[in-house]
């Protein structure tokens, strides 16, 4: 049987506030345990929350940036369940009325093709604690520093049929938070997490498979790498005339295997109220214009400015509008130099090439956007030729200057350009070379388009690679064919 | 001094009659003859008091004695009190040293007031009796086989057995005003959002509300001056002016409306209570207030509704009693499940843990809406009758409870216990204040009027009781006290 794949992601994204979704405590990453958790954030008796007005404009944000309906009235509610780093014994959620309503996002696959995924709503809520397994042996220890942290829950439509279209989709909204700023985005952090719903359905039929749902997935290749395991173990028990059970499962990147962590019969019931602690929450439409007015330029808009006036390709334009310190990197590369198409080859290929190999990301580079920019500015005016480029490129990386003009001066990279040295020297290299002259002259006309390039290696050899090579390759084919 | 009003204290400090340090031993002496036999303390803070009464002579002599420098007070073990026991009745709490102070706490500290200690209550404030307590029952002071009332049960028999001149309390479905009318003392439950809840240990959060319980009305008044107004700390508290609620205490009451709802003098309330409170109502028509009969007519849907609404926030605010950060845990656990059970099992009473199964099964998937939903409904329909009510008369009057107080242990069926709170219920379903104020004495036991206002009219409402209690005597009786 033909089996169509449905998926639908809920995806728990970080926001960067300063101060918690209802207490004052700092949620910075990585400090010791316990040390930014205050009362409220413990469940101590007797206090009681009050909503981050910041969490609140960030979801606004990021509501008006997927075109979403930004409704007037919005409930937080109780969601009851115990678990030790769940302090108050419920989380703090929104159920009923969401904060951010219907909205879209557009994805671009492999191929370009560009597909739209609706996005049912978003939510604001609070992060739970973290459980310590480790370090405590036969116990467990309790992490509260994450307790309270604000999270934009976004919930989509089933609208993905393959991994590849569920990891643009993430893609996508990572750019999206990132661009807004809402979020660092970094998910080796847990800034931002996936519950994944995958079922199957006979093609063409309408309505949905069994669904499992794989929780807490912490990265993009793990959300591919779940979803493949998952349609795989699914059309297997499909295909043998099994059942899928609706159920939890939980990914394991060391197994690469999904595992059962609950059925829908062991399902929590919630039982979701309105907190009658915090009011409902009224927005009006000044407030929501005033958030769109503070809305950056978005990677759709980005993408189509770069194709439209910078004259980028689709891909190049995608692939550098990926994330919002990547597009402006490149956008600072690009004034510097004033040549877009080569600020955009060698923004995707020697510096993404070179931080790719380093396990680096571009805010780590050690190649600043001025410094690649000076040197590109010196490629594009005929300062140096590409050869020594690399080679200047390579000096910034290991920062053995500052700028690209210094390592210019210092090694001697500067172009040779004049032609009466570079005659000298092609007159040089056919003199010193007989034998190869010979052989070019005896060539065919299609085996000598190859060989002239030994003459142009001896000459750049001669110049010490200052030589413009065009030129060079110019000056000896008029010299050369001139003996035939 | 232990007969003396909060006002009366005022200026006997004031005129240097008495240093704030004498008052506050005097008291404490007293807790110490008489509390052991009446249970009305779950902790007293002797030594503690006694530094801040020395710390408000000294301000006293240095010209800087507020409105309330140097008048002792005691709390309803409810309000979170920095390095104190703070156990809200419950074993579960028993071994809780807050951390911090409530915003009342701090308000009325910053006023100058002293704490003798922390009063005794109904576990997690559910109850109408007090003997629900972890800490045992207490005895009310005109009677000692009878109840105190609840849930603020300590703070009203304190008062009145002169231990203290007034304490805080809680009131979400009548624990401020049916203790106080048990107690023949004045207690007021302010409108939902008036005072602070920060740092009140949490029964039901969309009704629960601090308030005074003193001997008058003019003392709950100078209380009130210190206890209201907005706090960043809770969203629930409403940023509105805080009038000088003392201001308007003597204003004549000539033309006063006066509505009598049909539903508060029907089948179940006491004849004698009745008597009591037409007495009462005679008083004021005497004062220059027309009496109009008025309707609720949701009044009948008030419990119900409430036994939807309370317990479900209950069973939501007390999942936090885990046994994983604070409070009690049992004994060697054998694994996650089993802390949670055993822990919850024996540091939770019975009634914390019947609110807690009705609270639990009407969330429960399913039952939502035929529920809490319907509840919730009901709730805005009540809203809507005192709304109506409000429209045409100043305020309202009747009993604040259908009996006066009954034998400790006779109430054992909890639908019994219930329909106590028939007359405060949907008070705070509404949202709206209340007041109860000692208005006669049937067998020694006294009665309570309860005066009810619309929102935010506890000035008036100070001002309606005031001059009843100009006219009347009935705040000035007090108990036999065997010491």
């Amino acid at each position: 049987m033909q089996w169509e794949v449905v998926i639908g992601l809920e995806v728990h994204v970080q926001l960067s506030t300063c101060s918690k979704i209802f207490s004052g405590a700092s949620t910075a990453f990585g400090a010791e345990p316990n040390t930014q958790a205050c009362g409220i954030d413990l469940g101590l008796p007797g206090t009681l929350p009050v909503l981050n007005e910041n969490a609140v404009a960030m979801a606004v944000r990021f509501g008006l940036a997927i075109n979403a309906e930004i409704p007037e009235y919005s409930v937080f509610e109780r969601k009851n369940y115990f678990y030790p780093d769940l302090p108050k014994g419920y989380q703090t959620s929104q159920m009923a009325h969401p904060v951010i309503g219907r909205g879209e996002v557009d994805i671009t696959l492999g191929d370009g093709t560009v597909k739209t995924v609706r996005i049912h709503h978003a939510h604001l809520e609070e992060d739970a604690g973290k459980s310590l397994h480790e370090d405590y042996s036969g116990m467990t220890g309790i992490d509260l520093n994450r307790a309270g942290t604000p999270l934009l829950e976004i919930v989509s439509e089933p609208d993905m049929h393959s991994a590849e279209e569920a990891s643009a989709y993430i893609r996508a909204i990572h750019a999206i938070v990132t661009y807004l700023g809402i979020s660092d985005g970094n998910m080796a952090e847990g800034s931002m997490r996936c519950d994944v719903n995958v079922s199957l359905r006979p093609k063409g039929q309408e309505k949905l498979g069994t669904r499992a749902e794989i929780k807490n997935v912490n990265s993009f290749r793990f959300v591919e790498r779940a979803i493949a395991f998952e349609i795989e173990r699914q059309s297997e028990i499909l295909e043998e005339g099994g059942v899928v059970v609706q159920e939890t499962r939980l990914y394991n990147p060391d197994l690469d295997e999904t595992r059962s962590m609950r059925t829908k019969e062991e399902a929590n019931d919630y039982r979701y109220f309105p907190c009658p602690d915090l009011l409902p929450l009224m927005l009006d439409e000044a407030y929501v214009e005033h958030q769109r007015s503070l809305l950056p330029e978005l990677p759709s808009e980005k993408r189509q400015r770069f194709v439209d006036s910078l004259g980028l390709s689709t891909y190049d334009a995608d692939v550098l509008t990926g994330s919002r310190p990547l597009a402006e990197y490149f956008e600072a590369v690009q004034k510097h130099c004033g040549d877009a198409k080569l600020a955009a080859n060698w923004v995707q290929g020697d510096l993404l090439g070179r931080l790719n190999r380093d396990g680096l990301d571009i805010t780590e580079s050690p190649v600043s956007a001025e410094q690649l920019g000076g040197l590109l500015m010196r490629l594009a005016d005929d300062t140096i030729n590409g050869k020594a480029a690399k080679q200047v490129f390579a000096d910034l990386w290991e920062c053995k200057g500052e700028t690209a003009d210094e390592i210019i001066d210092a090694r001697g990279l500067k172009q040779v350009t004049d032609t009466g040295a570079i005659e000298s020297l092609c007159d040089q290299v056919i003199a010193d070379n007989p034998v190869q002259v010979t052989q070019y002259r005896e060539a065919t006309e299609d085996k000598r388009g190859k060989m002239i390039g030994f003459f142009v290696g001896q000459v750049m050899k001669a110049s010490r690679g200052t030589a413009n090579p065009p030129q060079v390759n110019a000056m000896l084919k008029e010299k050369l064919d001139a003996l035939l | 001094m232990h007969d003396k009003t909060l006002a009366e204290l005022a200026r006997g400090l004031a005129a240097g009659d008495f240093s704030s340090r004498e008052l506050t031993a005097s008291l404490l002496e007293r807790i110490q003859r008489v509390d052991p036999s009446l249970n009305s303390f779950i902790t007293v803070t002797g030594e503690q008091a006694l530094e801040e009464a020395d710390t408000a002579d000294d301000l006293r002599q240095k010209g800087q004695a507020g409105a309330l420098g140097g008048l002792p007070l005691a709390y309803k073990d409810i309000f979170c009190t920095e390095g104190v026991r703070t156990s809200a009745g419950s074993k579960m709490l028993d071994n809780f040293i807050a951390p911090y102070n409530a915003t009342v706490v701090e308000k009325l500290r910053h006023a100058g007031t002293i704490s003798l200690g922390k009063t005794n209550m109904d576990e997690f404030a559910m109850g109408s009796s007090n003997e629900n307590s972890y800490y045992g029952p207490v005895k009310n002071p005109w009677n000692s086989t009878l109840v105190p009332g609840g849930s603020s049960g300590g703070s009203a028999a304190a008062v009145a057995a002169g231990l203290v001149p007034a304490a805080l309390g809680t009131d979400t479905g009548g624990s401020i005003r049916q203790p106080a009318a048990f107690c023949g003392i004045t207690g007021l439950k302010p409108t939902y959002g008036r005072i602070s809840r920060y740092g009140m240990i949490a029964y039901a959060s969309s009704l629960d509300q601090a308030g005074p319980m003193a001997r008058t009305a003019e003392d709950c008044a100078m209380l009130m001056n210190a206890m209201a107004g907005h706090d960043s700390r809770d969203s629930t508290s409403v940023a509105r002016n805080v009038p000088d609620y003392t201001q308007d205490l003597d204003k004549p009451l000539n033309g006063l409306k006066v509505g009598l709802p049909v539903e508060y003098f029907g089948d179940g309330l006491a004849p004698e209570v009745e008597t009591a409170i037409r007495e009462a109502v005679k008083v004021y028509e005497s004062l220059g207030a027309r009496i109009i009969d008025v309707s609720l007519p949701h009044t009948r849907l008030a419990i119900p509704a409430y036994y939807v609404i309370a317990p479900a926030e209950a069973s939501s605010n007390l999942s936090r009693y885990d046994g994983v950060r604070f409070g009690h845990r049992c004994d060697n656990p054998i694994d996650l499940e089993d802390l949670y059970k055993r822990t919850r099992a024996e540091g939770f009473g019975d009634e914390v843990k019947r609110r807690i199964l009705i609270g639990t099964h009407t969330l429960s998937e399913g039952f939502f809406d035929a529920y809490y939903r319907k509840a919730q409904q009901v709730r805005r329909l009540i809203r809507q009758d005192f709304l109506d009510a409000f429209s045409h008369v100043d305020v309202l009057m009747g009993p604040a409870a259908p009996t006066t107080a009954f034998e400790l242990g006779s109430r054992a069926d909890p639908v019994q216990m219930y329909l106590q709170d028939i007359y405060t219920i949907a008070i705070n379903l509404a949202g709206i204040p209340g007041i109860s104020v000692p208005a006669g004495l049937v067998d020694n036991r006294p009665v309570g009027l309860q005066i009810l206002g619309p929102h935010f009219g506890e000035a008036h409402l100070l001002n309606v009781a005031h001059v009843y209690q100009q006219a009347t005597d009935w705040h000035q009786r007090r108990p036999e006290i065997k010491e």
